[in-house]
Order: C-alpha cells, then structure tokens, then sequence
C-alpha cells in the first residue's frame, strides 16, 4: 500500500496508525472498531482477508510493534529500513494519548536495540556485501572509481549499491553493446578489449558476464599502481583470474566468498536478535509498569484534587491579607501538600506495577472519602 | 636539621613517584589486556586515558626536581619515550575502529615502561650532568620521533593484518571492522612525515654538542643514522602495500635496537 494510502486510512479510522511495507500491512487502534478497519483493509485488498489477518490486543500489540520496529519481525533480522518506516507511519497519522506513548516507545527501542547490538552492523545481500569488503579496502567509496564488466542484472545491482554509497561507475564493459547501462551510470561504454586500459584508471571492478572463459587476466593487471584494485567477481564460472588475488594491493572476491560473507552476517544477526529480544522485553516491562500505572492515576488525580480543594478552602478563611503575605502562605501550603501527597503518590503506582494496585486505590478512596466523588 | 629535612623531602618524592607508577602500569596493562576482547575495549581505553595521567603526574613529580634534566638516563628516557607513545596513540588511537592499535602499543608500552623501573628510569632522584636546553632539545626531539616511529610500526602491523585478513577471505572478515587499509597507509605516512623532522632536529642538536665536546661517534648514534635514512627512504619512495608496512616495521626494529640494546653505552 502506498504510504499516503495508509495514511489516509489511519486518518479514516481516527485514533489509528498504519504501517505498511513490502511485507506487512498493520492499523494500530487505540479504541477503534477493530471489525471496520478489516473491511476497510478487504475493500483496499478486493478480496476477503480473514484467512491472513492476525489480531492483537493490549500489550501483546504493543510487544508486537517494539519487534517490529527493532527489525525482530523482519525476513532479515535486523533490517535497516523497517525504523524509518515505522516513523514515517507514525508521523503521517495523528495518534492520541496512548498510540502516541506506544510508538514513541517502539521508535526508542529501535534505535537502542541498533545501537546496543550488532544485529544491523553486517550486510545481509551479496551486493552490500561487496561494498562493504570495499570498504575495507578504501574506506569511503566517495570518489572512487569502478569498471563494471557485464550488463546482467546482479552486476547492475551491485553497481548500483557501489553508487549508492558515494563510488562512481566509470566504464562498463560488455559483449554486446553496454551504451544503455553505461548511460544509466553516467559511465563510459567501452569494449571487452580496452579492459586493461580502465583497469589503471579505476579502484574497483565488478565482473558479471556469462562468458564461458576469464575475461579479465592476470596481464592485464597494470603492474604499476599507487592504489589498491579491488576486484569483485559475481559471475558463474568465473571472469576474473584466480592468480590476480596474489598480486600486492590486488584483492578478488567471488560469488562463493560473498555468499559466505553474507551467511555468516545473517548468523551474526540472528546471534545479535538473542540479545535484542532481552532490549524489548525490558522495553515491554516498563511499558506493562506504566499501563499499570494509569489504573491508579485517576485516584491520584481525585486525591490531589480534594486536597487541593481543601488548601484553597482554608485560605479563604484567612481574610485580608497583605499580598507579600498571602503570597507566602500560598507557597507553603502548596509545598505542605506536595511533600504529604509525594510518597503516597510514588507508592500507588509502585503498586499499581506489582498488580496491587486496585487495592492501593480502594484504600485511598475509603481513607480520604473520595469514593463518594465516583 | 636541614639535612633531615632533604633526605626526609628526597624520600616523600620517591614514595609520590612509586605511588604513580603502579597506577600507571596498571592502567596500561589493565589496556594491554582488554583490547584482546571487543567486548572490553572500552575499558580498555579508560585504562590508558587513567594508566597515562599517572604518568603524566609521574613525570610532573619527576621534573619537580629543580638540579636538571630528570630523563638523562637510558632509563629515564625510556620512561618519557613511554609517556610520548602512549600520548601519542591517545590522540586518535581510542577511536573505536583503532582501538585495535592497542593490541600492539599497549603491551610494549607496559614491557618498556617496566623496564625503565628497573632501570631505575621511574624514581624521583635522578640527576643529570647535562646542561637542560641540549637534552630537552636532544633527547626530547629524539624520543618525539621515536614514538612516531612506534606509531607508524603499530599502523604497519595493523595493515599487514587486515591484508592478511582480505587475503584469507575468511567468512567471518566483517565480523572485526578495522580501519581501511588506505586509512591505515596514509596515517602512517603522515605520522613519519611529522616524525622525521624531529628526529633531524633531535640528531642535529647531538651533531652540535658532540663537536663542541669532541666525543666520540658511537654504535647508537650510527643506528639512529641508518634509522633516519630508512625513514627518509621511505617518505622519499613512498612505497604502496605490504612493502610500504614491511619497510616500517624494519625501521622500528632499528628504533628497538637504539632504545633497548645500545642506549646503555651512550649516557
């Protein structure tokens, strides 16, 4: 669904925020007619959707969406782009109270749950891994150059992850005619023979054809180079010359080297996910505490509201007074009543959390008549 | 009565001094090993932030000393060239992607650092004959460049690692971010370049000192001289790759052979 769709629909249901991804499609309701945002979902789908809807409720929704936004709930544990769309869901809807404090919460645990462990620190696709070899290799890849030899899809892919992080395709090599991925580049076409010419004018090469034979040799290699060459050889059976990994400054990694790159990040991440689901289950802790919380705050308000009806009461009855003095008086009652009303107040809601709350507040409102205001 | 008093002054000194150099080791050994896990680097680098301070307060108890130079000694130089290198690898060396160069910096910093104690390099009582502007200009620019130096061996032993690491094209290479290896070769590039004059400032005021007194050329002041031309050979060339860190590293073996096996015979 397109982002202002779900928007829109979030807005339609009232207190609402819709997230939808590639994978996923969830309207969260504060106190919506859960009934009505399916059919809204079906009517969207044109289809009936019972047999894929799941429902959550309370604080099992709540623990859903801190998952979701620290990247637990993802095909890829740990996946980057997932917090970013939770923002964006949160931020195009207009949330009450509740949903509000719900995805402030789950934007927090997303950005602990990266910062506290390595679940989103390695590539998960053999494109982000090559760059991220590079990178090993150059550091920034700003300003550096690459030879893309081959038009097939997986090499223009991984071009297109050099270019995303700041690398320039320079030259595309290919059999047939590479004047339209070279375009899309920015990059100069030229033909499989002027291969050793680029080689000494770029940092990285990316090699994905189909041919049957190596297309780049060990001769082609310039012997001379003030810079390291970093060669990344996607294509089965393989483009580039085994013996030129053994060249000083010269690095060559294949699709069998970044296959097991990528596997062996995505065991990482999964080790990493052990140690997030501890992060959101400390979040889901504190965010049981506080809805506990909200069973003794309408107690806590009466409280204070009767003591302070009182203060003000007994104030009246002090008659005319200079305003110095009336002005003193007034700030210690005030503080009078803060520091009496402190501990009862952090009390109810400790025990509010240790489920012992109902009781704290029958207390409270037998104790000091509030339940007659009820 | 006044004798009592410098001798009981003299003693408070050396005690101050033994008091700051067992929190000093301990901080340099407490990094030395924390940085073998990822997991305690962190307090790896509070242990060389607090291991140099101590230092810092042990040299500053040292200089306090008003009758000369407190680091003539090969000792007490070895102690100061320790204070240098730590410093040195403080300025950047705790970032958390170099924090790596404390695996190889902070071991000898706490293998030298104990060998200047029982040289004796770490007391409070030291005295020089030499006159205080030649060694401050000698011993201090010498002992400038040799931590450079020490630095530049550690960024050419890192470099060699992570090129070793590319090469085995192990599974698990991401799993241990270090520096690029362009980072790696131009930092030490750099940090020769900045050295290189100090050890010609350094050797210089040696130069002149030993033609005003007529002493003789010794084995250490002709490795120092093979030392700067290796050195200088290397900013000249600028070789790329493993030859570049190679080069380094055999520069850094001539500076441990000056600074451990023929500093005894020149002071």
């Amino acid at each position: 669904m397109p982002p202002a769709r779900a928007a829109e629909l979030a807005r339609e249901l009232g207190d609402a925020v819709c997230l939808s991804t590639c994978f996923r499609t969830e309207l969260y309701l504060a106190d919506g007619d859960v009934e009505r945002a399916v059919a809204s979902l079906e009517e969207l789908a044109h289809e009936p959707l019972a047999a894929v809807v799941y429902q959550l409720h309370d604080e099992a929704a709540a623990v859903h969406l801190f998952r979701v936004a620290a990247g637990l709930d993802s095909l890829v544990p740990g996946e980057g782009e997932i917090l970013g769309q939770v923002r964006a869901a949160y931020d195009a809807a207009s949330p009450g109270p509740l949903l509000d404090r719900v995805f402030r919460q789950a934007l927090r645990i997303g950005k602990r749950v990266r910062a506290e462990t390595a679940i989103g620190e390695s590539p998960a696709s053999v494109p982000a891994a090559a760059a991220a070899l590079a990178q090993q290799v150059f550091g920034d890849l700003n300003g550096r150059r690459a030879l893309l030899v081959g038009a097939g899809r997986m090499g223009e892919l991984a071009a297109a992850n050099l270019a995303s992080r700041g690398a320039s395709i320079a030259y595309v090599a290919s059999r047939s005619d590479p004047s339209e991925l070279a375009g899309r580049f920015g990059a100069v076409p030229i033909d499989l023979a002027a291969i050793p010419r680029a080689l000494g004018d770029v940092d990285l090469v990316l090699t994905s054809t189909s041919a049957p034979t190596t297309v780049v040799h060990l001769a082609d290699v310039p012997s001379h180079r003030h810079r390291p060459l970093f060669f990344l050889d996607i294509a089965v059976p393989r483009d580039v010359d085994a013996a030129v990994h053994e060249l000083d400054g010269c690095y060559l990694y294949d699709i069998d080297d970044l296959e097991a790159v990528v596997a062996q990040s995505l065991a990482d991440r999964r080790e990493a996910a052990a140690h997030a689901e501890q992060l959101v289950a400390e979040e889901a802790e504190r965010f049981r505490e506080w809805q506990a919380s909200l069973e003794v705050v309408p107690a806590i308000a009466a409280l204070r509201a009767r003591a302070e009806e009182i203060r003000t009461a007994e104030l009246a009855k002090l008659g005319r007074l200079p305003e110095h003095e009336r002005r003193t008086v007034e700030s210690v009652t005030a503080q009078i009543l803060n520091k009496l009303l402190h501990l009862p107040t952090v009390r109810m809601k400790q025990a509010a959390a240790a489920t012992g709350g109902a009781e704290y507040v029958d207390a409270v409102r037998h104790l000091f008549g509030l339940e007659e205001e009820r | 009565m006044s004798v009592a008093s410098t001798g009981s002054s003299r003693k408070r000194r050396c005690g101050v001094a033994e008091a700051l150099f067992w929190p000093a080791l301990l901080g340099y050994g407490e990094a030395a090993l924390a940085y073998s896990s990822a997991r305690f680097s962190r307090l790896g680098t509070w242990g060389v932030r607090l291991g140099w301070l101590a230092q810092t307060a042990l040299l500053a108890v040292q200089a306090a000393r008003t009758d000369g130079f407190p680091w003539a000694s090969w000792a007490g130089s070895l102690n100061l060239f320790v204070w240098l290198v730590v410093g040195a690898y403080l300025i950047w060396g705790c970032r958390p992607r170099y924090r790596v160069l404390g695996l190889s910096v902070m071991p000898l910093a706490v293998a030298l650092f104990a060998v200047a104690r029982v040289g004796g390099g770490t007391g409070a009582d030291e005295r020089s004959h030499y006159g205080n502007l030649f060694l401050i200009l000698h011993v201090g620019f010498v002992l400038a460049a040799f931590a450079g130096f020490t630095l530049a061996a550690a960024l050419a032993g890192v470099y060699l690692w992570q090129d070793r690491r590319l090469r085995h094209r192990a599974a698990d290479i991401l799993a241990l971010r270090l520096p690029s290896l362009l980072t790696l070769e131009h930092l030490a590039g750099r940090t020769v370049a900045v050295s290189l004059p100090l050890l010609t400032f350094g050797l210089a005021a040696g130069f002149v000192r030993l033609g005003e007194t007529g002493g003789r050329f010794d084995a250490m002041m002709g490795i120092t001289v093979v030392t700067w031309l290796v050195y200088g050979g290397y900013l000249a060339a600028r070789p790329r790759g493993r030859r570049g860190a190679h080069m380094l590293l055999a520069g850094f073996a001539l500076v441990i052979l000056v600074r451990l096996v023929l500093a005894g015979g020149h002071f």
